[in-house]
């Protein structure tokens, strides 16, 4: 099991539905029966702006709630990814949407560079899913929840009339994930 | 949790034009529902604990007007008080949310309402009023950054003052402040059982984040929640005082159509409820106000002790701003430094006989705030004994939470 | 209309209480409580179940002196505090007792919004046209160029119309009515108490000592006289040229029709979700 926190941030701009991507890993840690703290920062606007989601996953008493000393980092939007960069830990993995990302001020070991969005709109018809999609791609390469975890929270956290496309971007998450041999 | 309850709370109440057995009837079948509701562990937002806090203990009226970043509170009960018989109600503003609970709890309801800092400024009167008429009643402030509007997504911890204070006139208070969302769930359930014991309008102070937070919760079995309900009077009418006095100032509250007709004003009365402009009934009034909440301060005070056994070093704080603080502790214990946290539950009435017992042993207290500080002045009125020195602040009001090495970086200067 | 000796006007006064009471002499407030009860003795509803909740002013100090179950608040708000209770425990009656500065300028918002909710309360504003029991300052009803002692040298505003006021937000029973036609103004209490909505009476009245002395309208002799010379009757308004409208108080039941009451839209809400929920 964990023997520390594993600190998670997910972050882009508002209206990328990361918030609600954290809200899915948050439940999917539940369900794989681990302590979690989610909280969120963002703007006052539901568009545009800024927003984060940061996730700890332990199998302690969580003390401080917000991501520190990143474990993963998702960035999805240039801005993010320059905010957030330098407090991910050495060792830590840092996922990019290459859609949004062109510059990288920083080189990480474990790094990840994938169009998320424009992988969402060729093969899933519109953006609307990037955030599930690079969720799904984050779970499979940090395996820090379980897969069936993680369709049981989807299933519990998305409006019915979604959980179709959803599952459809989440397999497609964990597609892109093997092929880097995850 | 939310699933369980939308499946299990089909029995809820009938409307209250129901005859009375068949409302007996139905409320043993809920309890029974209730009690044996099984509780697994869910994931759970700050506000959405306080929203089932309040059902769990009794709260059937809320009445509230939409803020930031209060609304889930108020969002979620418009969905289940409904199904439950209780009443949902969005007002016109803050002002006249606060008279309506207070207008329904005279009416023999448990109610509530949940705001943010304006809101929070708005009701100030009608906190003095229900403190006044000793009328129970609870409300949550879920405090934003900054006077007027501010950053209303941000946190703070900016009205610590403003609860004990923000009404006018000089009357005591009763507020309570989580850390988690468990124990915002756990402690509105304790608001509304101290406002019902202490007829009174007792204040939830929360952070944003804690309201916002989502956390892996296990709430206790329904069995196991402890629910206080006002006293009711026994005597007949004739010989029922509004405001009885006895020993411990906990006296029995009729409610509107039950047949005692009493009266409640918001001026200075005497102990049937009249006005009064005698200085000797007026001041009894003050007083009684007062010694409700003196003579019960054990009752009322809660306190968190973590590590402070062999403690040097004492952070004093309350809210998520203890969360980094038991962090720090962790980092700075594993390089053997002896430091501990007092972190206060009820900080009003403020805990004096305890923290100062706790503090005589350590040389140094670190008092973070997410204000421009607010507790450290209780912790230099009880601590005259040390230098200004040694009691030091961290302060900051800015969006940002105070962190771990914040606190770290403080504690060792301190060594 | 039941005629209701004095003896039983008696029986709703808490005597042993709170006499002697604080109006001056000569203000219509203990007309209009007089009124009050014989309206509620008519009805004959158990007091018990009758709630009356006022706010500050000279008005509002009313229900200290009547025995049923009373509630004096905040300046302007008693009709939130009323809401509270009337959606606690539908079944009671609830009068609100109020004032034109209470009702209309400080909790004017509640005014308004309790009408548009069609909440059964039945509001009754006793209108002096000026804040008594501060000593004469203006109200949101004192008349253009009176004197009061925040407009010592006339008031420059124009005033509310408070029965326009509540129809324009949607009360489903108004009606308006002075200290001087007692019956009428009992006729109308018992109409509103019936009445399954959100009501309000307005009802002219005197404030000799202040009103009246800051401008020179005599006693409250002569100000009752006004009353009943100055004011007709919304059914003779039409007959009557334009000129002998001007100015005149217009009497009587303004609206007086039945929509969606607010309690009752909430128990078939609450009733709706609980079948649908039982399924």
């Amino acid at each position: 099991m964990m023997d520390k926190s594993y600190e998670i941030r997910l972050s882009g701009s508002g209206g990328q539905g990361l918030i609600l991507a954290g809200i899915i890993l948050a439940r999917a840690a539940v369900i794989d029966k681990h302590k979690v703290t989610q909280t969120q920062s963002y703007g006052p606007e539901s568009r545009g702006g800024y927003s984060r989601a940061d996730v700890i996953i332990s199998d302690r008493e969580i003390y401080s709630p917000e991501a520190t000393n990143f474990n993963c980092l998702l960035a999805l939007t240039q801005e993010a990814c320059d905010k957030y960069l330098f407090d991910l830990r050495e060792t830590g993995i840092l996922i990019i949407d290459t859609t949004y990302v062109k510059n990288l001020a920083l080189a990480a070991d474990n790094t990840y560079e994938l169009p998320f969005t424009e992988i969402a709109m060729e093969k899933l018809g519109s953006p609307i899913s990037t955030n599930v999609l690079s969720l799904a791609f984050l779970v499979k390469v940090t395996g820090i929840v379980s897969e069936s975890a993680l369709e049981i929270s989807l299933r519990e956290s998305v409006k019915p009339a979604f959980v179709d496309l959803n599952i459809k971007a989440m397999k497609l998450g964990f597609d892109l994930a093997k092929n880097y041999g995850k | 949790m939310l699933k369980t309850k939308k499946s299990e709370s089909t029995k809820a109440k009938t409307p209250k034009t129901e005859p009375k057995k068949e409302n007996a009837k139905q409320e043993s079948k809920i309890k029974e529902l209730q009690t044996t509701r099984e509780r697994k562990t869910v994931i759970m937002q700050g506000n959405e604990a306080v929203a089932y806090g309040a059902l769990d203990a009794g709260v059937n009226f809320f009445a509230g007007y939409p803020i930031t970043p209060s609304t889930e509170v108020a969002e979620i009960l418009a969905a289940e008080l409904p199904k439950r018989g209780g009443v949902f109600v969005q007002m016109e503003d803050e002002i006249a949310s606060i008279c309506a609970i207070t207008g329904a709890s005279l009416a023999g309801a448990k109610s509530l309402t949940a705001t943010s800092g304006p809101g929070f400024s708005l009701m100030q009167e009608g906190i003095g009023f229900a403190k006044i008429t000793e009328t129970p009643c609870v409300v949550v402030n879920v405090q934003r950054l900054g006077p007027s509007t501010g950053m209303p997504t941000s946190p703070a911890q900016g009205d610590i003052m403003q609860a004990k204070w923000g009404s006018h006139g000089d009357s005591p208070s009763i507020v309570l402040y989580p850390d988690s969302v468990k124990e915002a769930y756990e402690l509105t359930i304790r608001a509304v059982n101290l406002s019902e014991k202490y007829r009174t309008c007792v204040i939830l102070l929360m952070d944003e984040v804690i309201g916002h937070m989502r956390e892996s919760v296990r709430l206790p079995d329904m069995a196991n929640v402890r629910v206080i309900n006002r006293i009711k009077p026994t005597v007949p009418p004739h010989w029922y005082k509004h405001y009885d006095e006895n020993q411990k100032y906990l006296s029995p509250l009729a409610s509107y159509g039950e047949g005692y007709r009493f009266h409640v004003t918001g001026l200075t009365h005497d102990a049937h409820g009249f006005p009064t402009n005698k200085s000797s009934e007026g001041g009894e009034m003050m007083d009684r106000l007062r010694k409700k909440i003196s003579y019960n301060i054990r009752d009322l005070v809660q306190i968190e002790s973590h590590q402070m056994d062999d403690a040097k070093i004492a952070i004093f704080t309350a809210g998520i701003t203890a969360r980094a603080a038991k962090a720090a502790i962790a980092m700075a214990r594993y390089e053997g430094i002896k430091v501990g946290l007092l972190r206060p539950l009820t900080i009003w009435p403020f805990p004096d006989d305890a923290v100062r017992k706790m503090l005589r042993n350590v040389d140094t207290v670190i008092v973070p705030e997410l204000n421009q500080g607010q507790l450290i002045h209780e912790i230099r009125r009880l601590t005259k004994d040390k230098s200004d020195g040694d009691v030091i602040a961290i302060q900051r009001v800015n969006g940002q939470l105070i962190t771990p090495n914040d606190i770290l970086r403080k504690i060792k200067e301190a060594c | 209309m039941a005629n209701i000796p004095q003896k039983v006007v008696h029986q709703y006064l808490r005597h042993d209480k709170k006499f002697p009471h604080v109006w001056c002499a000569g203000c219509s407030n203990g007309i209009v409580l007089g009124a009050i009860i014989r309206a509620l003795a008519s009805m004959n509803l158990n007091r018990d179940d009758v709630v009356m909740v006022s706010g500050i002013g000279c008005s509002s100090r009313m229900p200290v002196y009547i025995d049923l179950n009373t509630l004096h608040t905040l300046h302007g708000r008693a009709i939130a505090f009323a809401t509270g209770v009337k959606l606690h425990k539908p079944h009671m009656k609830v009068i609100v007792i109020t004032g034109d500065g209470d009702c209309t300028a400080i909790g004017g918002n509640h005014l308004i919004h309790a009408a548009r909710r069609n909440i059964d309360l039945t509001v009754i504003l006793v209108n002096n046209n000026i804040y008594g029991m501060t000593g004469g300052q203006c109200s949101p009803t004192t008349p253009h160029d009176a004197i009061a002692t925040t407009a010592p040298y006339g008031n420059i505003e124009p005033d509310f119309n408070i029965c326009n006021l509540a129809l324009g937000a949607g009360a489903s029973f108004v009606a308006r009515t002075t200290a001087f036609h007692v019956i009428e103004m009992q006729n109308y209490f018992q109409s509103a108490m019936e009445h399954p909505g959100f009501s309000l009476i307005e009802v002219v009245s005197a404030c000799p000592v202040i009103f009246g002395r800051l401008n020179k309208k005599g006693g409250a002799p002569q100000m009752m006289k006004e009353f009943r010379d100055n004011s007709i009757p919304i059914t003779a308004v039409e007959k009557l040229p334009p000129e002998k409208v001007v100015g005149k108080i217009q009497r009587g039941i303004l609206r007086q029709e039945i929509r969606p009451e607010y309690c009752n839209a909430y128990a078939e809400l609450s009733a709706r979700v609980q079948e649908k929920e039982g399924k």
